[in-house]
């Protein structure tokens, strides 16, 4: 990585949701401000900023991480996913479906974060269970669902991915 | 079909439908605070904050700062002085509460100065470069401690640091304990804790000098009672402080309450750079300064006879409020003074209220909002006695419950329970969650040699709070001179478009409850439409809605007010257009029904009209309405319960429209090597009345549920003996993750209340009640110890088992 001045802007340029975006940043503009600040891409949220709550969960080159312990600088050239990206066109994921049908979410402040890293662990083809996958999601605080929906909507879309089918939506 | 229609229940209402809401939030498409465009000239702001607890305010040297490169201004309290005036509070002290330190901090984090910059980076550079002149002074962290004559007093123009104190007397209380068989007490304290939505605060103010007046966006929760306290305090009439908050809220839980000093503070910066200025609070910020829930130092006893029968209760409260008495406080300690008899129908109460002010995070709202305090000591003492009595803590508790042939019943203190059936609530708990089961699992259990308890609690969640509960803390000559405060007035405005379709406007400010989907259901069921067809708006414009002081999502409002109002108003409507449509299909109004998005004749479904035509007829020909009637484009429907009066001369107070009924009860077991407390059966049972949506209701309980966990066995906000904070970042103040919030079983039953108009009662905060106080009394069995305080974290349960293990912290006051 070149030397860079810390009053210095850079122009970065990655790949976000499959399309190329660029813009200029300082070295210190944390990745999750400059989504939300600079490219108006609000759909990961800011909790705590340090690296505890995990409402700021994007993925980066497939890898759930922070964004509010990524530098925007850090993801030069590198391919980012939010949840902006999860949906198709007009049509939700079964991810995103199995969350609306189980009542996953409440205020929905917590929910990007949690879907991004579910959305990696369903693309590792991870075995789960329930204690696992409590386990897994113990990195994402949500204060308002008590996690119990979140739980059952994740083991569905998992026991539906090795059937190898879709649960319909209605 | 006509204007006596009783609700209709089952198509939509009561079906646990998906929301409307989700596919937005889903798809990082919601619109959340900080998510809304501001205006490109917009300044952003930082907080410098105290780092004592205690001390006077010496200059603040800015020039350093106003220096830099991107910073506007520098706020202190001078011109907070110079341009507003303190906030008013619950109970008329010499307290002067600015929105930023004004001669001395009194709290780790109080707001000393504000600096405005082009961002909020250069803004918190700025910060390090003002130099503050402190003169600390000592501090005092425990309520009991901060009232005794030695102790540094915090507003010396009050003199002390007590700053309400209130005894009341109902029935023969002092008779009543002369005539029992025993007396049997307990002292507890609970903890300050606080809900911390994982969205912070988030002000964007603007000042408009043309006017003299603020536009201020932020995601304040209500209630709009703090509108007049924000005007008050920057000095405008309400029409020149027009609040709006942003259509999604991510989370509350009360604390969002306490976004109004920086409402404030926000309008003043806006004012002296006029231009706009946005703040977005971050995590240190809010467990540091936001809010918490008061703690509380209980001593409660009961006049009791042998049989178990408790006939009074002497209650000595001490309210710890923080540094300053903020309103809507002393509420917290008010909200229950109508129902301090609990579930039970004793007939003679005794009760101290004191308020105490300590260096600490003021206090406010928070979920249960005072009946985690009270049913903390209430259900605690019914142990005590079960205990002391040999009686089975169920059935002492069933000798005690207000009986179903009671109600409406009047409780001595002044509530009016509405509905109910509170044994065979108990009962059927009993069965369905399997208690003969626990109580072989803890027999089995203890035989091994494990460590396994049970407790239980019953409590009653009082909901759509009483405008004029908080005026109890005043005697009755203060209320007359005050003027009297009573209702909980509820506005929601229906109205129907040019192509017919179904627009609500609601007054309650969502956090994530769900309560668009709600309305849409209600509206569904009275139009016969489908609930996704209508729109509710959900983010809130003062200058727009139609409110009162009572707007806004707290006290469990939504269900008994906020829902019931929307179907008076819908109805209106319905009723309104059936006379359209009486006309156009040639059948008697009464004969009408409104189903699948049709309007036709029950006996006849062939003579029909779309919905729609009808619905946006008033628009195309408002000058052919049979006679008499108005044109049927939209009903703002106001209601407001009659039993909801003022505390009467001899202070009872019905402090709620609606009281729902929760009976729980759990097995936990410790871990001898870990002190970990593991929950390994949790049952609930719920009363709340009619459902709207079950799966929004169960969420509610699910939710409130991992809060009472968090209470129970983590959360506490930890200070040291010198007021230093101890839990800054979700590190230290340690929340329930997926792995410490087990899957409750729910149990329901449904007594409609008399007093609402769907029948419904609120249910968002009564499982915080009950689930700190049912987890305690299981420890305290598993454990066979009295004394239980909250949180029981390892190290706790480590002290009460008498093993050795390092205090949280060592330096932690006490
Ligand atoms: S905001 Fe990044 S983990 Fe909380
Ligand atoms: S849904 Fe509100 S924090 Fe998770």
């Amino acid at each position: 990585m070149p030397r860079l001045n810390a009053g210095q802007r850079h122009t970065i340029q990655f790949e976000l949701n499959g399309k190329s975006v660029s813009g200029e940043t300082e070295p210190r503009l944390l990745l999750s401000d400059f989504l939300r600040g600079v490219l108006g891409s609000t759909g990961s949220h800011v909790g705590c900023e340090h690296g505890v709550c995990g409402a700021c969960t994007v993925r980066v080159n497939g890898c759930a991480v922070r964004s509010c312990l990524t530098l925007a600088i850090q993801i030069n050239g590198e391919k980012v996913e939010t949840v902006e990206g999860l949906a198709g066109n007009d049509t939700l994921s079964p991810l995103q479906r199995a969350f609306r049908r189980h009542h996953a979410l409440q205020c929905g402040f917590c929910t990007p974060g949690i879907l991004m890293s579910l959305s990696e662990l369903l693309d590792t083809g991870t075995d789960v269970n329930e204690k696992n996958i409590r386990e897994f999601l113990s990195g994402h605080l949500c204060r308002c669902t008590g996690y119990g929906n979140i739980v059952r909507a994740a083991l569905e879309v998992f026991a539906e991915n090795r059937s190898g089918r879709a649960v319909s939506d209605d | 079909m006509g204007s006596k229609a009783v609700p209709l229940w089952g198509r939509f209402l009561g079906q646990a439908i998906e929301r409307v809401e989700d596919a937005a939030l889903l798809t990082g498409r919601g619109r959340f605070g900080d998510d809304l465009p501001v205006r490109t000239d917009t300044l952003h702001a930082a907080f410098l904050r105290s780092p004592h607890a205690h001390a006077e305010l010496g200059a603040i040297e800015v020039s350093g700062a106003l220096a830099m490169k991107g910073v506007e201004a520098v706020v202190t309290g001078d011109y907070a002085k110079a341009h507003t005036k303190p906030f008013i509070a619950g109970v008329k002290q010499p307290m002067e509460h600015y929105c930023i330190a004004v001669d001395r901090v009194r709290y780790v984090g109080e707001p000393v100065a504000i600096v405005v910059a082009q961002d909020r980076y250069v803004a918190e550079d700025a910060l390090e470069k003002i130099h503050v002149t402190y003169q600390p002074l000592s501090a005092v962290v425990d309520p009991e401690k901060s009232i005794t004559p030695e102790a540094p007093v915090l507003h010396e123009a009050v003199g002390s640091n007590l700053v309400s104190d209130r005894t009341f007397v109902y029935g023969a209380p002092d008779e009543a304990f002369l005539n029992s068989d025993q007396q049997i007490g307990v002292t507890v304290r609970y903890p300050r804790n606080s809900c911390t939505p994982i969205e912070c605060f988030v002000v964007v103010a603007e000042y408009d000098p043309a006017m003299g007046g603020y536009d201020v966006l932020a995601n304040f929760q209500g209630p709009f009672t703090l509108h007049s306290v924000m005007a008050l305090a920057l000095g405008v009439p309400a029409n020149r402080l027009r609040l709006r908050t942003p259509p999604d809220s991510g989370g509350s839980f009360g604390v969002k309450q306490a976004v109004f000093p920086y409402v404030v503070a926000m309008a003043l910066a806006s004012r002296l750079v006029c231009r706009p200025v946005k703040w977005v609070e971050d995590r240190l910020e809010h467990l540091l300064a936001a809010n918490a829930a008061t703690g509380r130092v209980t001593r409660i006893e009961a006049a009791v006879n042998n049989e178990g029968e408790v006939t009074a209760f002497d209650i000595d409260q001490l309210e710890d409020c923080g540094a300053y008495l903020r309103a809507p406080e002393p509420a917290s300690l008010y909200r229950m003074h109508g129902n301090l008899t609990g579930a039970y129908k004793l007939r003679h109460v005794r009760v101290r209220n004191r308020v105490a002010l300590t260096n600490t995070v003021p206090s406010g709202l928070n979920r249960g909002f005072g009946g985690p305090q009270l049913y903390f000591a209430i259900e605690r003492l019914m142990d005590r006695i079960a205990a002391r009595l040999h009686i089975d803590p169920i059935e002492l508790r069933r000798r005690n419950l207000v009986l179903a042939e009671q109600f409406p019943y009047r409780c001595p203190t002044g509530a009016l329970l509405d509905s109910g059936d509170y044994r065979r609530s108990v009962d059927l708990a009993v069965t369905d969650g399997k208690w003969q089961e626990l109580l072989c699992r803890r027999n089995q259990a203890r035989a091994e040699g494990r460590l396994y308890g049970i407790g239980c609690a019953a409590v009653v969640e009082s909901s759509m709070s009483n405008m004029g509960y908080i005026t109890t803390v005043l005697n009755a000559e203060e209320r007359a001179r005050a003027g009297p405060k009573n209702g909980a007035l509820t506005i929601v405005t229906v109205a129907l478009d040019p192509l017919g379709s179904v627009s609500v406007t609601i007054d309650s400010l969502p956090q994530g409850q769900g309560h668009r989907t709600a309305i849409s259901q209600v509206m569904a069921e009275v139009f016969g439409i489908f609930p996704e067809e209508v729109t509710v708006e959900s983010g809130f414009d003062s200058a727009v809605a139609g409110w009162s002081i009572a707007a806004g999502s707290y006290s469990s409002r939504f269900g008994p007010a906020v829902a019931g109002t929307a179907y008076l108003a819908a109805t209106r409507l319905r009723d309104r257009l059936a006379r359209l449509a009486s006309q156009h299909l040639n059948v008697d109004m009464e004969e009408l029904e409104f189903a699948d998005g049709k309007i036709c004749a029950r006996d006849n479904p062939a003579n029909s009209v779309p919905f729609r035509r009808i619905a946006g007829s008033s628009h195309w020909s408002p000058g052919t309405l049979p006679e008499g009637l108005e044109p049927v484009v939209r009903e703002t429907a106001t209601w407001t319960p009659p039993e909801l009066t003022s505390p009467d001369s001899s202070d009872r107070i019905n402090g709620a429209a609606a009281y729902g009924f929760i009976f729980d009860f759990c097995g936990i077991e410790i871990d001898k090597a870990t002190h970990r407390v593991r929950i390994d059966h949790y049952v609930t049972m719920h009363d709340a009345g009619r459902t709207i949506n079950p799966a929004l209701l169960d969420g509610q309980i699910r939710g409130a549920f991992a809060h009472g966990i968090g209470a129970a066995l983590l959360e506490k906000f930890r200070y040291d003996e010198d007021g230093q904070f101890l839990s800054g970042t979700f590190a230290d103040y340690l929340v329930p993750t997926a792995c410490e919030v087990p899957d409750p079983i729910i149990l329901h039953t449904e007594s409609p209340s008399p007093f609402t108009p769907l029948g419904t009662k609120g249910a968002g905060e009564g499982q915080s009640m009950s689930t700190p106080v049912c987890i305690a009394n299981a420890v305290a069995d598993a454990l066979g110890v009295d004394d239980i305080e909250l949180p029981l974290t390892p190290d706790r349960v480590a002290a009460l088992m008498g093993d050795d293990e390092p205090p949280f912290r060592a330096t932690e006051g006490k």
